[in-house]
């Protein structure tokens, strides 16, 4: 526990020193500020542009788009999910084709699907779908294989009815894999959706970003850019916290 | 619990039975599904399969065609080279100096799922327009699963290994020869094969948002221009290229794995 404070600790100073430098080389100028600007500067951006209202209307696009990609991937992966593992033949179909979909980079679909669906969220939350579905899916199978066969004979001398097997047997054999599949769709969406805005589109914190860039607009840019990765690393971080405390709690029974 | 999202796709494949049958049926499925979305948007959108094959073909007989290739080829060779050499170094200086590795590893899952695309403006800033910046980006997303795939493959390196190599008082490259590498093998395998598709995504991003050449400039023109066969076969041509990569090294990667169990 010790060691693990310890590594801890070594982390936040290594980050925070690194902070340091960079504020230091730009306040003495041995960092161009037309390249990177302090990082004051880049938190002083972030709540200007907060404080203002500018960003309002690009953050409930953002996050609304990522939302619905995100729920629509959890439906849609976890019935897919189920309805491999039910089907053998389906699922030696399927086990290549998953194998293999990460190695795709899926973000290319992108401008087709803007000239298939017109600029706007349709494009960025099928996009997310695309990357965030297969890891819910992967998850809910490798899930499925992990509940015990001796919990489901028990079932079935219980003569459970298939809903209450469902709640009480299945679901939370399967619950930490699905947690660990959902938590990637997640990242996977976020990750989708604000890579499109920043590449095609005309809404939303990654056109404000790359807006920001084009038109050389340092400050600001930085500032939204800040903004996305605090709100991406705390996400992330949330998740991973709970996951920790999951297994934790499963593993002590 | 917490592995990261890589690791989960090589649990799959454990029981699979190859049928020649359902594989040509979901070949054809995808294509009816192709054929489908382009005749539903009169190829406006997207074009069919057998025009953009048909296209594809003239294309590949145009220099044009084989200079933005190239362009992504020697861009993507070189970030890949690059993640790779630089991920297994860090990885076994991370994976030897356990402390190191404890540090940094949080650091590393970290930065693995923030989304980089907003971070390209700055290797744009750093780097100027061009090749290094695309290599760079390339680098940026290939370099962290090359580092904590091998950084996981040494420390969960069975002690025994370690304790032969120093009763055998093996010098350190050695034991790197003999006993590190062999028994990482499989891991090192598979983060070469995410490292390559992730690098691979980096530079075709890169190419995609500023870039005057290169396939991800090709297919971003195609769409501007309103030539949707360019553009498809494009996307085809990358999609076939990623598809025959990822399966050889999961081959490879299989290979490795039964030898070192039958050697175990």
């Amino acid at each position: 526990m010790t060691r693990r404070h310890a590594a801890l600790f070594v982390r936040i100073a290594i980050l925070t020193s690194l902070v340091a430098l960079l504020e230091i080389g730009c306040r003495l100028g041995f960092i161009d500020t037309l390249t990177v600007i302090a990082p004051s500067d880049m938190v002083a951006s972030m709540a200007d542009q907060i404080r203002s209202g500018d960003l309002d209307a690009s953050i409930v696009t953002t996050f609304s788009t990522i939302l619905i990609a995100f729920a629509l991937a959890v439906v849609l992966g976890t019935a897919l999910g189920a309805l491999i593992h039910r089907f053998a033949r389906l699922r030696d179909v399927a086990d290549p084709l998953l194998a293999s979909y990460y190695s795709v980079p899926t973000f290319i679909f992108y401008p087709l699907l803007v000239a298939l669906l017109g600029l706007g969220k349709a494009p960025l939350v099928v996009l997310g779908i695309l990357s965030a579905t297969p890891a819910v899916v992967i998850s809910t199978l490798s899930g499925l294989d992990s509940v015990a066969p001796v919990l489901m004979k028990l079932a079935r001398v219980h003569r459970l009815t298939p809903a209450r097997t469902l709640t009480w047997i299945v679901l939370p054999a399967v619950m930490p894999h699905l947690f660990t599949g959902f938590k990637l769709a997640l990242s996977y969406a976020l990750i989708g959706v604000i890579a499109g805005e920043f590449i095609l589109s005309g809404t939303g914190l990654g056109y404000a970003i790359s807006y920001a860039y084009q038109s050389f607009d340092n400050r600001a840019m930085y500032g939204v850019m800040l903004f996305v990765l605090l709100v991406a690393v705390t996400a992330n971080g949330i998740l991973y916290v709970w996951e920790g405390r999951l297994a934790r709690r499963r593993s002590r029974g | 619990m917490s592995e990261l999202s890589f690791d989960n796709t090589q649990k799959l494949s454990a029981r699979r039975h190859f049928r020649a049958f359902d594989a040509i049926v979901v070949v054809l499925l995808m294509l009816t599904l192709w054929q489908a979305i382009g005749s539903w948007t009169q190829g406006v959108a997207v074009s069919p399969p057998l025009p953009t094959l048909v296209y594809l073909a003239g294309l590949l007989g145009t220099p044009m065609f084989w200079a933005h290739a190239a362009a992504t080829l020697e861009a993507f060779l070189l970030a890949f080279v690059l993640s790779a050499l630089i991920g297994l170094l860090l990885g076994l200086i991370f994976g030897i100096r356990r402390f190191a590795g404890e540090v940094a590893e949080p650091i590393l899952a970290g930065f693995y799922t923030i989304p980089k695309v907003t971070l390209y403006p700055v290797v744009l800033l750093l780097f100027g327009l061009g090749m290094s910046a695309k290599v760079a980006f390339g680098v940026m997303h290939g370099l962290v699963p090359m580092t904590l795939f091998t950084l996981g493959a040494v420390r969960n390196l069975p002690p025994v290994l370690v304790r032969t190599a120093r009763v055998m008082r093996l010098s350190p490259g050695r034991t790197m020869r003999w006993i590190l590498v062999p028994a990482c093998l499989p891991d090192i395998v598979n983060g070469l094969r995410i490292s390559f598709s992730l690098s691979l995504l980096g530079v075709l991003i890169g190419e995609m948002f500023s870039s005057q050449r290169g396939l991800g400039f090709l297919l971003v023109n195609g769409m501007a221009q309103h030539n949707v066969r360019l553009s498809t076969a494009v996307v085809t041509v990358i999609v076939v290229i990623a598809i025959a990569a990822n399966t050889l090294m999961l081959r490879l990667d299989r290979r490795f794995a039964r030898r070192s169990d039958t050697a175990g």
